[in-house]
């Protein structure tokens, strides 16, 4: 008997417990309370659908005719917000990308941009990882800046004040996040040190900024920050909100460290001790790929966060992503799109977030590959 | 008392006459306000095989620990090789490099391979090229019969693996002194051969080595003395067979009986 039983060798399992029916029967339909719910989320899920398209792409008017007194968005109004008129975004989409950036020279803010996002894609590709990133980044930010303020090669000069839309948002972002990484690094360590001073320091940094919004300090990076200066002396308003930006970025990041530095057990400590490795020695090869690797969900977590929050910056009168979106639609003409505009932003905002997260995901499964057999 | 102890007592004697390897003397340490090494003396001549054993709490851990300054004692001295622990930070990496040392839990790096695992050190402290230190990991991997798990990730590794490439990864920093924490606690009974075995072929090589641990075979086979401690006091020292065939304490006779039973 149980010979017979041993010689049949494993058995596929029956058709009803695999496959999309299986599936479909567990999760979907398996009582009556069940099938009533996914029934009516169903409908309500495809009539949501189904009205989005229409007012999408249906019913969209997607330019509308100019005359001398400029647009005619009297169309748009008949349609009394059932279709979408993304005629606004044709019209705006410069202004909302590069603000009140001279619009002849909108190509090097556009270039600017496209340089961001080659130097993102560089730097997310693991085999790139080595020092030489890091001349690749200031080579590159070199440009970037030169192409916004311009004064040299023949480009007309371009004073900040008149930069605007998603340069200015990705300059915030990424010199935020690039900043504030390592120096939430050096805090974390720090906030572990044996040190007293250095200890109390790092606290004191993390817990003051922390415990103040984020708009209280890019107001006091813009009010107050410049009464301190001597008489003559200016700091870039943009460069005041960047400072900011990082100052607060770098208390958050620095805790998210620290959470990673607290999950190491303690022998990690004690073995690079014990081969005679030094404090940066033991930090670098050691500590860190392992605490970084352990907190790359709540580090992109607070990345996407900060990405978001540099819109924060439309309070002191910087003219970033959102801002430009906004001021767009002052215009009487275009006045009542709000919409539109903002799911226009919010696309933009949307893919940069999900690209990081998506990336986030792939990279904590290949740098995690050691803990799996 | 048997040839072999005769024996035993001969080869430290001769040894003794070199300077210690390790010496602690009026060693005293507290956690807090308890007292868990009272007044330690103990030397440990080149090429001497000590077993530390000991009821759990009774300071041989925290002990062989204060050697490489993994815990800091705060009276008496301990010189490792004639250099004296102190606070200056080059005597210290002076003795972390000739002291390997063996943990219980293994505490192998994950996220590097075995073989990074092994040439990190050699690397990054003593400064050798990495092909060079790739080699003399490969021979040591070689030595404690694992060379084939050379590109594998410790998380892959058994229990008995992973201490073998621990031993393997302390022997590449070519010390002069292994300690050894309990290094075959946390092993399964079937997988704590094989470290024994690595360890006694080590022994057999010359090696200074200072052991905590509960085996008392291996203690038999290759200790030239065996150390008691109980409460943070050296409570006895002798040759194998005088520690357990001979012992004078309470103490000592209380705690065999106790092991004994247990095996």
């Amino acid at each position: 008997m149980s010979d017979a039983s041993i010689s049949t060798g494993p058995r596929k399992p029956p058709i009803t417990a695999v496959g999309p029916i299986a599936w479909a029967k567990t999760n979907l339909f398996s009582g009556w309370l069940s099938t009533a719910v996914t029934l009516a989320l169903g409908y309500l899920l495809i009539k949501a659908a189904l009205s989005f398209v229409d007012w999408a792409f249906i019913n969209a008017i997607w330019s509308v005719p100019s005359n001398a007194q400029g647009p005619q968005t009297q169309i748009c109004r008949d349609m009394q917000g059932s279709g979408a008129c993304w005629a606004v975004i044709g019209e705006k989409h410069r202004f909302m990308l590069f603000g009140t950036y001279p619009y002849e020279e909108h190509w090097r803010p556009a270039l600017a941009c496209v340089l961001f996002v080659v130097l993102y894609i560089i730097s997310a590709i693991r085999r790139f990882w080595r020092w030489e990133l890091a001349l690749v980044w200031i080579g590159m930010l070199t440009a970037i800046g030169m192409l916004m303020w311009g004064g040299i090669f023949g480009l007309s000069y371009v004073p900040q004040e008149r930069w605007g839309g998603l340069p200015i948002t990705l300059i915030l972002a990424t010199f935020g996040l690039a900043f504030a990484f390592p120096l939430s690094i050096l805090v974390a360590l720090g906030r572990r040190s044996s040190l007293p001073a250095i200890k109390v320091l790092c606290v004191l940094y993390v817990e003051l900024i922390r415990g103040v919004p984020l708009i209280s300090l890019l107001f006091m990076a813009s009010v107050m920050f410049p009464l301190f200066l001597p008489e003559g002396m200016n700091i870039d308003k943009l460069l005041r909100a960047q400072i900011a930006i990082i100052l607060f970025a770098g208390a958050y990041l620095a805790e998210v460290v620290r959470g990673g530095l607290q999950a190491l057990p303690k022998g990690q400590y004690e073995a690079a001790d014990a081969m005679g490795l030094s404090f940066w020695q033991k930090t670098g090869l050691i500590i860190l790929p392992q605490a970084l690797r352990m907190v790359i969900p709540p580090l992109v977590n607070t990345f996407i966060g900060f990405f978001k929050d540099t819109s924060l910056v439309l309070i002191i009168g910087i003219f970033d992503l959102l801002t430009a979106g906004k001021t767009a639609i002052v215009e009487p003409a275009w006045q009542g799109f709000g919409v539109e505009v903002y799911v226009f932003i919010g696309s933009i905002y949307l893919i940069f977030c999900y690209a990081m997260s998506k990336y986030s995901r792939g990279l904590e499964a290949e740098l995690n590959r050691h803990r799996h057999r | 008392m048997s040839a072999s102890a005769d024996l035993a007592q001969i080869a430290s004697a001769a040894k003794a006459d070199a300077p210690p390897a390790i010496e602690l003397a009026g060693v005293n340490k507290w956690f807090g306000a308890l007292h868990v090494l009272r007044d330690v003396n103990l030397a440990v001549a080149p090429g001497e095989r000590v077993v530390v054993c000991g009821p759990s709490g009774s300071g041989k851990s925290t002990m062989i620990r204060c050697i490489n300054r993994l815990e800091m004692h705060q009276e008496g001295r301990i010189a490792v090789e004639g250099i004296e622990l102190s606070d200056d930070v080059r005597a210290l990496d002076a003795i972390r490099r000739e002291v390997g040392m063996v943990f219980q839990s293994f505490n192998l790096f994950p996220h590097l391979t075995v073989l990074e695992n092994c040439t990190l050190a050699p690397i990054w402290v003593r400064r050798m090229p990495k092909k060079d230190a790739e080699e003399l990991a490969m021979e040591l991997l070689a030595r404690v019969k694992i060379p084939e798990q050379a590109k594998k990730y410790p998380g892959q590794l058994s229990g008995g693996q992973q201490q073998r490439v621990a031993i393997a990864r302390a022997l590449c920093m070519r010390p002069k002194i292994m300690l050894f924490d309990e290094p075959t606690s946390a092993l399964d009974p079937e997988m704590i051969k094989e470290v024994l075995d690595v360890m006694v072929e080590l022994a057999g090589t010359g090696m200074t080595m200072m052991v905590v641990t509960h085996e008392m075979g291996f203690a038999r086979q290759v200790a030239d003395r065996v150390v008691f401690m109980d409460q943070g006091e050296v409570v006895e020292v002798g040759t194998p067979d005088q520690v357990f065939n001979a012992p004078k304490t309470d103490r000592l006779k209380l705690f065999l009986s106790q092991i004994l039973r247990g095996h």
